[in-house]
């Protein structure tokens, strides 16, 4: 017989940006731990049922993981009309961003079942935010970023809230980071994923770029047609090495 | 936002929701990522009232060659229909 298996999922509020409160979505095994903790950022369409189902993934894996709500501000409302807003607006902010994570990362190390570590993985927008907040913060232990586009922002890509493109910042990446793509992909595009590394290279920054044939953006997304089993499995294997490689 | 920009126009008129009947002040499109069209990319269509929320807020996503249409039709009927009221 297997051994007891639980976890607790619930919202939680915490201190974000300028001491903003903040929600998010948060899973832990039950048990005494310790556990490594992991931001999960959420795609551009808000904290929808699909990054809570990621949420609770990781716990089962053994990871205390929080979800933090990065368009908490444009609400309340469906995550889907509150990022409506947020597409609206240009995005959000980095500055904001960057101290919604540090927020989160701080919730994960107080709690006393945490190892002390954490690390932090996004999709899509929060693909490109995990960059971004790899490249920003010092408090992050390990890093993926999945398919995020706009890494390699062109000057046309920028806005007054996203004034930088992350690749800019790579000197300031401070922890390991693994970034899976799909070669049918246009944002980022393989030749884009191919300037991300050789910006990592250049830094002598510890790296991992995994591409995937027969899989384009969001291959991850289980509830959208773009969708790739295989491609799937395998990042899922990864992300989990890389995790529990950098973060156990 | 992954990858599109938003297009925004002030509007006037109503739509109706889930809620009913609202006005309407502001249209969006965007060709990005759509949430519930079985499509990687779709014109994502927005008719809002930013006033009352984001919950005020009627959505289609449509693919390219139905956004395209769309637009085609919304010209045609507005040519004939305005004549036609002009008398």
């Amino acid at each position: 017989m297997a051994g007891y298996e639980g976890m607790l999922a619930e919202t939680v509020m915490f201190d974000g940006h300028d001491g903003d409160l903040v929600s998010g979505y948060m899973a832990r095994p039950l048990g005494a731990g310790p556990y490594p903790g992991v931001i999960v950022l959420h795609e551009i369409f808000g904290l929808v049922t699909h990054v809570k189902e990621i949420v609770r993934k990781m716990a089962a894996h053994g990871y205390a993981a929080v979800a933090p709500d990065l368009h908490h501000r444009e609400g309340p409302g469906d995550p889907e009309d509150v990022a409506a807003v947020v597409r609206e607006a240009g995005g959000n902010p980095d500055a904001r961003t960057v101290g919604d994570v540090a927020g989160a990362a701080a919730l994960l190390r107080s709690l006393p079942y945490s190892n002390g570590k954490v690390g932090i993985i996004g999709y899509c927008s929060g693909g490109r935010q995990t960059y971004l907040a790899a490249c920003s913060l010092e408090s992050l232990d390990a890093a993926v970023s999945c398919y995020g586009g706009r890494i390699a922002a062109g000057p046309g890509d920028l806005n007054e809230r996203q004034p930088v493109a992350p690749i800019d910042m790579t000197a300031g990446l401070s922890c390991p980071l693994l970034g899976l793509f799909g070669a049918e992909d246009a944002s980022p595009s393989p030749g884009q994923v191919e300037v991300i590394g050789r910006e990592l290279e250049r830094h002598g920054k510890s790296y991992e770029l995994h591409t995937y044939e027969d899989a384009g953006h969001a291959f991850f997304a289980d509830y959208r047609p773009s969708y790739r089993q295989q491609a799937a499995v395998d990042g899922w294997e990864r992300v989990f090495g890389w995790f529990d490689k950098h973060l156990g | 936002m992954c990858a599109g920009t938003v297009e925004v126009a002030d509007v006037e008129g109503s739509a109706k929701g889930a809620g009913g009947w609202f006005s309407v002040s502001r249209a969006r499109a965007v060709y990005d990522h759509p949430f519930h069209a079985q499509s990687d990319e779709a014109l994502i269509l927005d008719f809002a009232n930013p006033e009352r929320g984001a919950g005020s807020r009627l959505a289609v996503e449509l693919s390219a060659d139905s956004a395209r249409e769309l637009v085609r039709i919304i010209e045609r009927a507005l040519e004939a229909g305005q004549a036609q009221h002009r008398g």
